[in-house]
């Protein structure tokens, strides 16, 4: 079966920093995914080259087996990817229901004189598209909120209106960039379950960037960790969870040490690190200081 | 909103404003005292310009500062073919008929030349944004007006005069019935909404399938079109079509008179294009202080209400009580139970 996201040796490059390199991804329909990894891992240059912010500078995106390379954010949405945004990004002066509707559009086929003349069929499609706006509401408990302006709605609920609106493009895959961002624990443990009932009632593909641990291994089938744009691991929450580079990249080879954890031979983590690092950390890294490198690097 | 309305009558609701609009006008135009039509005409202009420039400003979010350029394309346009058919008479048709057959296709002409010019413009300047796209559509406007200055085909500095009087308060007034309804028509489609996605957050816009720079040049272009025929209306008004009359200055008044009514409010175009261009008929009196009060009048009322007369709402909004939320077919998935049934 084609998959519904495929990323085959993805690269980004800006200037000489290279955020993402040979990124490897695949989403099955009704999967979902979790991506994370720590600050500057390259989690969000991996969502922009999928949703066509960025054009990739290296490898193929493929959406439903068709590939996206270089086109515009909105040829990409209308190809069935979308996303939400890490600081929400809701069309502020517009009601609940116009945001959702505007995503409704990527299918009208009516155009600006169907509008001015008011043709039947731009008729037929106002209410076709206010109907499924409508539907996405309700499927994200927003109905009570349609008409207000949805910059007066409480973050928790902007938050849930951004994921109506992504699921109004129809969407293969919906992309979640930090959906849990400034959440309390138990509106996180509300979203989890909102997370996998949109992926059980839609039957799409769902990858969510986050930076929760708790959260992205609660949530997800399949984890992927980046650090320093490099996949560093791969596999169930359970198999990630133990990985020693994974809990390195998090903690810092400081705990590794005093946990007496080894790391797998041939891992490619520590070189990628200093290249990428200036020469004054370098140096300081193998100081008996370690924990003062560990903590420049989490900053 | 209406219950499955028929082809035949959605067909009717479409042009019945036009019905309308045209039969009191009919009526309207002998009655009035031709100082009054005179006012009635330039506030009818500046009603179409201030309306159709809300389109991209109000609308869209893309300040633009060329609208007289496309005024002149379109007052030339028109003065054109009428001119070069002043003397022909369609033989089957009494003279006045015919002249007016002649006017409503040279409307239709500069319409259709602007909005193709408004295009064209659009392409290359949309690309920019903000003081940038602002600087470059008043450079565009700037250079409308001095091809036209020195194309001697189109009469150079001294314009193109002796047009026919032709424009009429029953025409003016489906003009700017036509605009407005053009506007509000706009602003509850789907195409409209993707305008004011645009204006909200350009990036999520585009995530959200909408074709940003598509939607751009076509509000462009449509808003182009209407302030073409603003300018055929107003050249078959004055009988005259010079390039002077189409300068920075004019492109001004219109942004004014927007920002003035509250951007994105075609009702609140409309006041402030009625309100300023009758305030600046009734300072005639004091010719040399009109600039002055003008703009102190401008300063007092972005001082006051810096959102505009109207804000962002519209006048029909005011009657109009918030719909009780409608029951959706679908139920919630009820992970929530603190949203649904609170009708």
């Amino acid at each position: 079966m084609t998959p519904a996201l495929e990323l085959r040796a993805v690269g980004m490059t800006f200037g000489g920093l290279k955020a993402l390199s040979a990124f490897d991804l695949s989403l099955q329909a009704g999967e979902l995914v979790g991506l994370i990894g720590p600050n500057g891992a390259g989690k969000t240059t991996a969502f922009n080259a999928v949703t066509g912010v960025y054009a990739p500078t290296e490898g193929e995106v493929l959406v439903g087996g068709e590939r996206v390379n270089g086109l515009r954010p909105y040829q990409i949405c209308v190809r069935g990817v979308a996303r939400t945004f890490q600081n929400i990004r809701l069309f502020r002066e517009l009601s609940a229901l116009d945001n959702v509707r505007v995503a409704c559009h990527a299918g009208a086929k009516s155009g600006f004189f169907d509008a001015l003349f008011l043709t039947p069929h731009h008729r037929a499609e106002e209410r076709r598209i206010l109907g499924r706006a409508d539907e996405y509401l309700a499927v994200m408990g927003l109905s009570h909120r349609r008409d207000e302006l949805s910059r007066n709605l409480p973050y928790g609920e902007q938050r849930r209106l951004e994921i109506a609106r992504a699921l109004a493009t129809g969407p293969r895959v919906l992309c979640l960039d930090e959906p849990a961002a400034g959440m309390n624990a138990s509106e996180k443990v509300e979203l989890m379950a909102l997370i996998r009932s949109i992926r059980d009632r839609f039957g799409i593909a769902v990858l969510v960037i986050e930076h929760d641990m708790r959260l992205v291994m609660g949530v997800s089938e399949r984890v992927v960790v980046l650090d320093h744009g490099v996949t560093i691991a791969h596999g169930t929450p359970e198999e990630v969870r133990r990985d020693p580079r994974v809990i390195e990249a998090y903690l810092g080879d400081a705990y590794l040490e005093e946990r007496q954890i080894e790391l797998p031979p041939g891992s490619s983590v520590s070189p990628t690190r200093g290249a990428s690092f200036p020469a004054t950390i370098t140096a300081a890294a193998p100081s008996p200081n370690r924990a003062a490198a560990t903590r420049l690097r989490f900053e | 909103m209406t219950t499955a309305p028929g082809r035949a009558a959605g067909v009717l609701l479409g042009f019945l404003p036009f019905a309308v609009a045209l039969a009191a006008l009919a009526v309207l135009q002998p009655l009035l005292p031709p100082t009054a039509t005179i006012v009635l005409i330039n506030v009818g202009v500046n009603v179409v310009l201030a309306v159709s420039l809300n389109v991209v400003n109000g609308f869209t979010g893309q300040f633009s500062l060329g609208h007289a350029g496309f005024m002149a394309v379109g007052a030339y346009t028109s003065a054109k073919i009428t001119l070069a058919f002043a003397d022909v008479q369609l033989a089957f048709l009494p003279e006045a008929v015919s002249d007016q057959l002649v006017f409503a296709v040279a409307l239709a002409a500069s319409m259709a030349v602007t909005g193709l010019a408004g295009f064209v413009v659009g392409m290359p300047s949309l690309r920019l944004r903000g003081d940038y796209l602002a600087i470059v559509t008043l450079g565009f406007g700037e250079i409308i007006r001095s091809i036209i200055e020195n194309v001697a085909w189109l009469g150079g500095a001294l314009g193109l005069s002796g047009l026919p009087r032709r424009t009429n308060v029953v025409w003016i007034g489906i003009s700017a019935v036509a605009t407005v309804i053009m506007a509000r028509r706009l602003a509850g489609s789907t195409q409209g909404r993707a305008l004011f996605a645009i204006r909200e957050d350009e990036v999520a816009a585009e995530a959200m399938g909408v074709d940003t720079t598509g939607y751009k040049v076509r509000a462009f272009a449509i808003s182009a079109a209407y302030a073409g025929l603003a300018g055929a209306l107003s050249a078959h008004l004055i009988q005259l079509a010079t390039p002077g009359s189409y300068g920075f200055i004019r492109s001004m008044e219109v942004v004014v008179m927007v920002v003035l009514g509250g951007l994105g409010s075609i009702t609140g175009s409309v006041i402030a294009a009625a309100l300023l261009t009758i305030s600046l008929e009734g300072l005639r009196g004091f010719q040399e202080y009109r600039m002055v009060v003008y703009a102190l009048l401008l300063v007092v009322l972005m001082l006051t209400r810096p959102q505009g007369i109207l804000g962002s709402r519209e006048l029909w909004d005011l009657w109009r009580r918030p719909r009780p939320p409608a029951n959706p077919p679908l139920a919630s998935t009820g992970e929530d139970g603190n949203g649904e049934g609170a009708a």
